[in-house]
């Protein structure tokens, strides 16, 4: 009698199983829409008291002033170079210099960076250490690289042909009206292809990233344990005013 | 004895008849269901909203909000999911400090289903991805990542099926080549393999051996390159056959509105991005009809 029961019920089950897929449902429309996440919706409680003891930890850290920008500093205002992107690869080199230094008895020569590694602006206004988690999120490194005058000649053809402005400091790149290369200065004198060049950048492009890779011939790597965002906020607690520009290390003549 | 058996015996009967009669009229009702699908990409560990003063996205974006909207969502209609494609970690203190502990911790609480890996996931090694996996409550996916030989071996799934009210769904991940942009002693030994050829694979096995009515892939391939070899969403939604939507991430492209492309079998595939950091979210609605003279080219779209 047990058997007939399960029989009943896996007839039971079968038959509406059956019933239902005889009209299978389809796929009769679809619609999509953007809601974008304003003031105008309330936070969920729960939410916020559960990042609450988080958020007044990070804020106790990050939020006291260490200097003042006067405007905005952003890597979207020139060509082929960026008050954002001067400003970063400026305090690479001072900041790092010393610590290079009293390690290897060297200085840098100059600086690249990636345009893809500033993750922000610069607002205009109060400048903490917050500001330099926004520019800088990444725990990059400060590496210095020995490359040959070869890989420095790689390397500038490499900025030449980008299609962004990538950061530069203590280079000069003086490009003809047609986009042919005139003049490269390295600390003030004529480039030497027969020398080699102590290169300053961050630990992500010394390991291949962003297609650098003439830092692949590196004769000697240097990581100076040094993270650029805390290059940053050395700098910020140095300075009373941050200022940047745009200006010569990288131009294209305009004129003859 | 004899007569329990035949109680026993009549009220199956009964059941039957009232089940039978039950679901016969339950197909009569031309039952419509609508399966609505939230997502996010490159929240990039955004959780408290943009400040007043900020210059491209004042007063934007919080997870508390977010969280208030998908609740609403959810009340309306308990058949949604709530997906991610992707760089969940690194943009904020919040993750140099917690190492994306927090940012899992809140995906849970919102109760996500499902979300990819992106690049930027790898930023604290993948044994730093690994020791967040425990505040991890919903699904890992990658299809084209094999992590065989990696600490990760048996956290990430290719794919996961929902079925919401009889509906089911099938969800795979999908992400970006990290040669070059993630540092290898980061990623180590995960191996990508190539992302059309493996969705083509996983929308045939979602939609012909898994049955799924719906597919979607979870993409932080990028929305489109100029390179046209470069894999995009835009060349996997033309290069493949049994896509349904695909959510796409990395290149924080803000769409007007979700785009439609036609795959291989010259069928509609919608193609979505909210732009990053949370300040959107998008949502898609599929309504299901069970009328019995559907016209296979009825499907209509409005986006």
């Amino acid at each position: 009698m047990n058997l007939k029961i399960q029989h009943f019920v896996i007839f039971v089950t079968i038959t509406v199983f059956f019933s239902c897929t005889n009209t299978p449902q389809r796929l009769t429309g679809i619609s999509g829409v953007q809601l974008p996440i304003t003031d105008s919706i309330v936070g969920a409680d729960s939410i916020e008291l559960f990042v609450a003891p988080y958020r007044e930890r990070v804020n106790e850290v990050l939020d006291s002033a260490l200097a003042f920008a006067p405007k905005t500093i952003t890597k979207l205002d020139g060509k082929f170079n960026t008050s954002a992107g001067n400003l970063m690869a400026d305090i690479v080199l001072s900041e790092a210099n010393p610590v290079f230094n009293s390690t290897s008895g060297q200085n840098i020569d100059f600086v690249i960076l990636n345009h893809g590694g500033i993750r922000s602006i610069i607002s205009k206004g109060k400048v903490s250490a917050r500001t330099a988690y926004e520019v800088m999120p990444f725990d990059n490194s400060i590496v210095v690289v020995a490359i040959k005058g070869k890989s420095v000649r790689d390397l500038i053809s490499f900025l030449i042909k980008a299609d962004r402005p990538h950061p530069i400091a203590g280079i000069q790149i003086v490009l003809n009206k047609n986009g042919t290369l005139r003049d490269v200065n390295i600390k003030g004198k004529p480039f030497d292809e027969n020398k080699t060049y102590q290169v300053a950048t961050s630990s992500y492009l010394a390991d291949g990233g962003d297609n650098m890779g003439f830092f692949k011939d590196g004769l000697k790597v240097e990581d100076l344990n040094y993270f650029i965002r805390n290059a940053m906020i050395d700098y910020f607690i140095k300075v009373d005013t941050l200022t940047a520009e745009v200006d010569d290390r990288f131009v294209k003549i305009q004129e003859k | 004895m004899k007569r329990r058996d035949f109680v026993t015996n009549s009220f199956a009967g009964g059941t039957y008849i009232s089940m039978g009669g039950l679901s016969l009229n339950s197909c009569k009702l031309q039952k419509t269901t609508r399966i609505t699908i939230l997502h996010t990409n490159d929240v990039h560990s955004h959780i408290d909203p943009f400040p007043e003063g900020h210059n491209s996205f004042p007063n934007r974006g919080g997870v508390a909000r977010r969280a208030a909207l998908v609740h609403k969502i959810r009340e309306e209609n308990p058949n949604t999911l709530l997906l991610d494609a992707g760089d969940i970690f690194q943009g904020t203190p919040y993750f140099n400090f917690y190492g994306g502990e927090l940012e899992f911790k809140l995906m849970t609480m919102l109760r996500y289903d499902a979300a990819t890996i992106g690049n930027h996931d790898f930023d604290k090694g993948i044994e730093g991805l690994l020791a967040q996996m425990p505040y991890a409550n919903f699904k890992l996916l990658s299809a084209n990542y094999d992590f065989t030989n990696t600490v990760m071996n048996g956290f990430v799934k290719a794919y996961e099926t929902f079925l919401l009210d009889g509906i089911k769904i099938g969800v795979f991940g999908l992400g970006i080549k990290l040669h070059g942009l993630v540092p290898e002693n980061l990623f180590k030994e995960t191996v990508y393999q190539n992302p059309i050829e493996i969705a083509q694979d996983m929308s045939s096995v979602l939609k012909n051996e898994e049955n799924c009515d719906l597919v979607i892939c979870l993409s932080h391939l990028g929305y489109a390159y100029k390179d046209n070899q470069r894999p995009s969403d835009l060349q996997l939604a033309q290069k493949t056959d049994n896509i349904d939507l695909i959510i796409g991430g990395h290149t924080h492209t803000f769409l007007d509105k979700p785009v439609v492309r036609q795959n291989r079998l010259d069928k509609p595939v919608l193609v979505n991005q909210v732009g990053c950091y949370g300040i959107n979210l998008g949502r898609i609605d599929f309504h299901f009809d069970a009328k019995k003279n559907f016209q296979s080219d009825g499907l209509s779209i409005s986006v």
